[in-house]
């Protein structure tokens, strides 16, 4: 089987300092993986570069047969045009960290946007799949609510409602519970767990070890810029083999 | 003051007054419109232009803003006749207005569009719209819940800045107000009508603001 993401050689700066050096990572399709690793290591700019939130230098992200953002034109690399890029960016799907929510609009209307606008679906047929999505997540009774009106636990599930709702090939979720109040976290964790329950191919950066552990097939540890080690959650929390990642694991909480 | 007289004199005036009346909403209402629709741009292209076109706009906006409402007007009048440029009096009234609109739309649009959050831009870059679509739909409504307060002030400004072209010879209120006083000498009492008419419409405007902003409010 051809794996549904293939990134090769990802090199990015900013600036003068180069925060990703050289990544290579291949998923299949259904595959979860996790990022950790201590701040600064350059997950979430991994996870930013494959939905375009962010240019990269060198290196190539192959998203089901396409590639990502440049293409190859006689040997010169090429950014895509605007469109182009906003076309790939809706085969990905994104959860922040701050929600993001759009807070002039209701909570389906936040799913709807992107089903009408990019998707160019009718408003019922929108209406439909946003109704669908809200149900899933346990919103549907708050649909009509503003952002300003949920919790914060709401508000992420909701936003993880609009990012699936748009069909994409991989959800990228980064540190989507960093904001929340410990008691609301492990409602959006169950939102997650469930995708990857049904096969959704996930890649997530977050500091939730025990749920790495327990929804990851691979999990991925960056260090300065580079993967330092990846595995198995089995290997690499029950039997991590740098001294780097003992260290990162000694210090994280579980 | 003979009440009287002036009542009578008001009904015989009624028609220049009104018609006054009429040049001064048409001159604010065009001038506000066409200079919020150009401030739009200028702040879009202030907030997300390219440098040298951020330095041009820049550089429209302080020109505009640093030069007096009544220069900007002679401007228009005199110097662009110079020029071949042959506007009527209105018409150069009206540019004037506009302009001086516009520096100061594209300067509470731009504070109003850096004030909103990247999370917002990325969040609907995320669900795949494009840059138009992002800021039609997700960044130009908070922008403008944010600005109108502002906006309304500025649209009573122009108002009252449209007495300014009665120098140039347009008949609006003022002007109007300053023929009938001619007149009947009875400045005191039509000047004080003129203003009383001013603060009615710039307070009719500052509700509707009021209005609207309750309107919008999100919650």
């Amino acid at each position: 089987m051809s794996p549904i993401l293939t990134i090769s050689g990802l090199h990015k700066s900013f600036g003068k300092v180069e925060v990703l050096k050289g990544i290579d990572l291949t998923m299949q399709q259904g595959d979860v993986v996790s990022l950790i690793g201590s701040s600064g290591s350059g997950k979430t700019t991994l996870l930013r570069c494959v939905n375009l939130l962010e240019d990269f230098e060198q290196g190539s992200i192959e998203l089901a047969g396409q590639s990502i953002g440049y293409k190859q034109d006689g040997g010169q690399r090429r950014r895509l045009s605007e469109r182009e890029i906003a076309r790939q960016r809706a085969m990905t799907g994104m959860a922040f960290q701050q929600f993001n929510l759009f807070p002039h609009m209701t909570a389906i209307r936040n799913v709807m946007l992107g089903l009408i606008k990019t998707k160019k679906m009718a408003k019922d047929e929108a209406r439909a799949i946003a109704e669908k999505w809200l149900d899933r997540v346990g919103m549907g009774q708050r649909r009509d609510h503003y952002p300003g009106q949920l919790s914060g636990g709401q508000q992420q599930r909701v936003a993880i409602a609009r990012a699936i709702a748009m069909n994409p090939q991989i959800m990228l979720f980064d540190e989507v519970t960093s904001a929340l109040d410990p008691e609301l976290v492990s409602e959006v964790l169950a939102v997650v767990r469930d995708l990857a329950t049904e096969g959704m191919t996930m890649l997530l950066v977050t500091h939730e070890m025990r749920f790495a552990r327990d929804v990851s097939t691979k999990v991925v540890f960056m260090h300065q810029g580079r993967i330092h080690e990846e595995g198995s959650p089995d290997e690499i929390f029950g039997a991590p083999k740098t001294e780097r990642l003992q260290g990162f694991l000694a210090n994280s909480e579980f | 003051m003979n009440f009287s007289l002036f009542l009578t004199e008001l009904w015989n005036a009624r028609l220049s007054l009104l018609s006054g009346l009429g040049d001064t909403i048409l001159i604010s209402a065009a001038s506000v419109v066409m200079g919020s629709v150009l401030g739009v741009f200028i702040g879009l292209a202030m907030t997300y232009g390219q440098k040298w076109l951020r330095f041009i706009v820049r550089l429209y906006i302080d020109f505009l803003r640093g030069t007096p409402v009544f220069v900007l007007i002679l401007a228009c009048f005199y110097i662009l006749s110079v020029v071949g440029l042959d506007l009527t009096a209105f018409q150069a009234g009206v540019l004037a207005l506009t302009l001086f609109c516009s520096s100061h739309v594209g300067e509470i649009v731009r504070g109003a569009l850096i004030a909103i959050p990247a999370g917002q831009t990325e969040a609907a870059k995320s669900v795949g719209l494009t840059f138009g679509q992002t800021f039609v739909y997700v960044l130009l409504p908070q922008a403008l819940r944010q600005i109108l307060p502002t906006w309304v002030n500025t649209a009573t400004e122009i108002v009252k800045a449209s007495t300014l072209l009665s120098i140039i010879g347009v008949v609006e209120l003022l002007l109007a107000t300053q023929q009938v006083i001619s007149r009947t000498y009875l400045s005191l009492e039509f000047y004080l009508f003129a203003g009383f008419v001013y603060f009615l419409l710039n307070f009719v405007i500052e509700q509707a603001g009021r209005a609207v902003e309750r309107r919008i409010s999100i919650p």
